[in-house]
This record gives structure tokens, sequence and C-alpha cells, in this order.
């Protein structure tokens, strides 16, 4: 897969981030989910699979969980599940 | 087919899979349900058809609001505090009705049994315990309900009850709980039992647990009029109701923030453990269906909670009444076992009736008020109790309450063990009797311990 070949190669224009990472406004595309059992399973379920366009819309006024666009619904993860998904990041 | 044969074909079967899946590994599971997602964008693609974008994006515009930085928490209180405001003040005037109209309609019953020549137990025990029990709990009750119901129906309607998750989530996570939480603890401003089954949605038996045995923390429907009562009592002759709705509001806080303590201790203690993962949809909001908000609030919620205060107020009254007319050494039992109490109680900031209105209240919480006014009455000069002026002259003219006595109420009211109908549903939903038991106990001992410091500090320190 294409996935892997960008993992390696480092250039600015496309890199693989962390979902948390991601800055309020941006858009991303699902790398790979690094989550297991039953939290993989729900992130899939809620349309997280490679390929998937994310964006991140909003922050919790506490600073976590952040909302995210995913396939027309806001889904909101805390900082440890957005941190076990990776993102293709195009620019700053 | 042979059990051999269908072992061999099972283990062809495996070997298959097992070439095309090397070790079992994650990646054919993910590619299903990449292919399954593909599969539905597409035939999504082709039939349906999506309206352009409005100009205006509402969701956006209110959730800027509703879960900003500087307006997320300060919105969050003023809604809570709008919706006690306008309960405290809309219910008084139907509650002075209805206690006028149901009193009225108790002289007239009197009168009715007087003309048929029966005993005066039966006007006693039928009028003056069932009847009168009967109808404090439901003018009392009824109004703040049939208020606070449809209010928060309509909260929960247009979608804002999963943004009070999405604010408040960090807390729960730093005490160890689950942001699924705060919407478990929003049903329980209606109903602790329906709280507590509403911790269904919180998979992590851990978290639900402490959900369950934190949920008595938020104060109910039954305990909203005791609470709004007590505090218009704080305020009388001082301010209005917006006065006694500030109070309520700190009460209600200061129970959010013991639900935070106690959850945090129990997460390092008894049920030790890791906050489990949480993903939660934030719902586009939607316009409120007024037709199904009032038939849910009203049918579904207030006659529902109102029917059940009034079965277990029928029997209560019946009960207070026999322990207030049945005198040993002439003195009732109400008052021997008010007097027992006593001592506890001031230790505590009350009195002994409290104590036992809080006792023979556990069926339902309801009852508490009505229990209390009862006792004092039956041991009392007044008759006639239709107002909260009324109530000022009964409990501080002649039982001597303080402000202090109020607030330690309003504290133990607030932390003490749930209703029997909770207790019930905790044992039904958790399958056990320890933590039924810890579930009574755990509240009572924090009640009697916040109490007792509060009622010694300001005796110490001379202000009450």
């Amino acid at each position: 897969m294409c996935v892997m070949e960008n993992s390696q190669d480092d250039y600015p224009a496309n890199k693989i981030i962390r979902l948390w990472d991601l800055p309020l406004g941006k858009s991303a595309t699902v790398n790979s989910i690094q989550a297991e059992g039953i939290t993989r399973r729900r992130m899939l379920d809620l349309g997280m699979v490679p390929g998937t366009i994310v964006e991140a819309i909003r922050v919790s006024p506490a600073g976590d969980p952040k909302a995210y666009r995913v396939r027309g619904a806001v889904i909101a993860f805390r900082k440890e599940e957005a941190h076990k998904i990776l993102i293709n990041f195009k620019g700053e | 087919m042979s059990r051999g044969s269908l072992s061999t074909g099972l283990n062809e079967l495996l070997k298959e899979a097992n070439q095309l899946n090397p070790g079992g590994s994650l990646r054919l599971n993910d590619s299903m349900v990449s292919t399954i997602y593909s599969r539905a964008e597409e035939i999504a693609g082709r039939v349906v058809t999506r309206e352009g974008k409005p100009n205006i994006d509402w969701d956006k515009k209110l959730d800027d609001i509703l879960t900003s930085r500087f307006f997320g928490f300060p919105s969050m209180l003023l809604l809570l505090a709008v919706i006690f405001w306008i309960t405290v003040a809309g219910a008084n005037v139907p509650s002075k009705i209805l206690a006028t109209g149901l009193f009225w309609g108790q002289e007239r019953l009197t009168e009715l049994l007087y003309w048929l020549h029966a005993p005066a137990w039966v006007n006693g025990f039928f009028v003056e315990g069932i009847y009168r029990c009967l109808a404090w709990v439901v003018s009392v009750m009824l109004p703040p309900m049939a208020i606070f119901f449809p209010c928060f129906t309509l909260l929960e309607d247009m979608g804002y009850l999963p943004r009070i998750a999405f604010n408040l989530d960090n807390l729960f996570k730093k005490a160890g709980t689950h942001g699924k939480q705060s919407l478990t603890m929003s049903m329980g401003f209606g109903c602790n039992a329906a709280g507590v089954i509403a911790c269904r949605i919180i998979e992590s038996p851990r978290e639900r647990l402490i959900a369950m045995l934190t949920n008595n923390f938020v104060p109910c429907n039954g305990r909203f009029p005791t609470l709004i009562a007590l505090a218009g009592l704080l305020v009388m002759g001082v301010a209005t109701s917006f006065g006694a709705t500030i109070i309520v509001v700190g009460i209600v806080l200061f129970g959010i923030v013991t639900t935070l303590a106690v959850s945090w201790v129990l997460s390092k203690t008894l049920l030790k453990g890791v906050p489990s993962s949480f993903t939660l949809e934030l719902p586009p909001y939607r316009k409120p269906q007024i037709g199904r908000i009032i038939t849910r609030s009203i049918f579904d919620r207030t006659l529902f909670v109102l029917r059940r205060a009034v079965c277990v107020a029928a029997p209560a009254g019946a009960v207070i009444w026999l322990l207030a007319n049945i005198n040993i050494g002439g003195v009732s039992i109400l008052a021997h076992a008010a007097n027992w109490l006593d001592p506890f109680g001031q230790m505590l900031g009350m009195d002994g009736y409290i104590i036992m209105a809080f006792l023979l209240g556990l069926p339902a919480n309801e009852i508490v008020m009505p229990i209390l006014i009862m006792s004092y009455m039956a041991t009392g000069s007044m008759i006639e109790l239709d107002s909260l002026e009324a109530l000022h002259r009964l409990f501080v003219g002649e039982h001597g309450w303080t402000w202090l006595t109020a607030v330690c109420m309003m504290l133990f009211s607030l932390l003490h063990y749930p209703c029997g109908t909770t207790l019930w549903t905790i044992f039904k939903e958790s399958c056990s009797f320890k933590w039924t038991a810890l579930a009574a106990l755990i509240p009572l001992g924090v009640a009697i311990t916040v109490c007792f410091v509060v009622a010694q500090t300001v005796r110490l320190l001379g202000w009450a």
C-alpha cells in the first residue's frame, strides 16, 4: 500500500501525524488506526477507515475532548483515542 | 455428514483463512470494514441527493457559543439557573391554588363524616392522615414537576445534552470515569431510578457501577420541591425567587462536585481502573417538537412520578397519623422517636423530627417534607398550612429553626441515601447486595460527615 511508502519519506507536503495534533478547521485523511480491541472496533464502526476525510472542528472548553467531522457526523474523541489515529495531513 | 468429515472441512477452511490472513492479523477485519464502507459510499453517491448548504450554519453558530472556551461553562450554568428560576417562580401560584382547593376538600370531607356520625378516628385516619398527606404531595410536587420536566425535555429534544457531556468530559476523565456519566446524571435530575437505568449506556462495568453509586448526588425531582421550599424559607423577606434560584443552583453544583469527588475516590479504591475509551456523537440541533415534548414530559414523566409518589404517600400518611396519635405514657410514639433521635439530629444541625422524616421518607423522597410538616403539626398548634409564610411560622416560630437548620436539611436531602425505588433498581441492575448496600451507605456517610462538619463549624464560629 502507498501508506507504507509515505511513512518512510518525510517531505512536508504530506506527513503523517496524530489526529489529536490536527489544527482546528483543517482536514486530513485517515492513514491507520493503532487502537486495538473494542476501541478499534468502535472507530471502524464510526467509519474511520483508511482514506476517510476527517476535519477538526472544535475543542471542549475543558481542553479535551475534541470534535471531528467524519462522514457528515460530528464525533468527539478523547486525547487518548485521538492519539491512536494516524492521519495524512497536507501542509500546515 | 459425519463428525469426522465436518472437522476436516473446518480444518480446511481454517487453513484457507490463515493463508489469506496470515497470523490472524487485523488487516482482514480492516479491509472488510473498508470494503463495506466504500460500497456504502458508492451506493449513497448514486441514490442520495444532498441539498446545497444553507447560508447560515446554525449548528456551528450555536456550538460556537455553547461549547466555546469562554461561554461554554457560563452558558451551562445560565441554562440551569433559568430552568430553576422558571420552576421556582412559576410553581408558587399554582401550588397555592392547589393547596387551597385540596384543603377546602378536606374540610368538606370532615363535614361529610361528621354528618354521617362517623367515629373520630375515621376522620383522623382517612382525612387527616391519608388525604392530607396526599394533598401536600400533590400541591407541593405537581406544579414544579409540570414546569421542570417540559423545560428539561425541551433541552433534551433539541440535542443539547450531548454538549454537556462534551464540555464536562475532561472532569470525568480526571475522576477516572466515563464522560457519559454526565448524561446519566442529567437523567438523574428527573428521577434517580431512571438515571441508574440510563447507566446501561456505559459499557465498562467498573465505570457503570461508579455512575450508579453516585447518581444519588444529583437531586431528583422528588427532592427539588424540598430544596426549593427550604431555599424560599432562607431568603424569605430578604430576596425573591431570584435569590432562591441562586441557592438551588449552588446546591446542585455542590452535588456535582460531590459526584466527581466520590467517583474519584471510588476509582482509586474500591473500583480501581483506568478510564475506558470515549467516543461521543454531537448530533445536529433539531427544532423541538412541542407536541412530543408535552406528551413525553407530562405523561411519561410527570404523571409517572406523581403516581408513584401518591402510592407511597397514602400509606405513609396513615402511618404518620397512627404514630402521632397512639400514645405511650401520655406521649405519642412519634414524639418518643423524635426525642430519641434528637441528639443525633442536633449534632448534624437538624432535629429529631427531621431525621425521623428522612427515615420514614425512604420509600420516596417526595414525602419527606409532608411527613415533617405533619409531624410538626401533630405536636404543634397549627392546623392550616397553605403558604410559605405559614411554613415559616411553623418551622421558625414553633420549632426553633435557624438558617443553619435549613442549610443542613438541604445538604442532607441532597446527599443522603437514594429512595427505595432507586435502591431496588440498583439491586436489579447490579444483581449484588454488596453494591446496593454501598449505594445507600456511601451517600449516608457523606451526608452525615458534611452536615456534621458544617453544623459544628458554624456553631463554633458562633454564626448561628
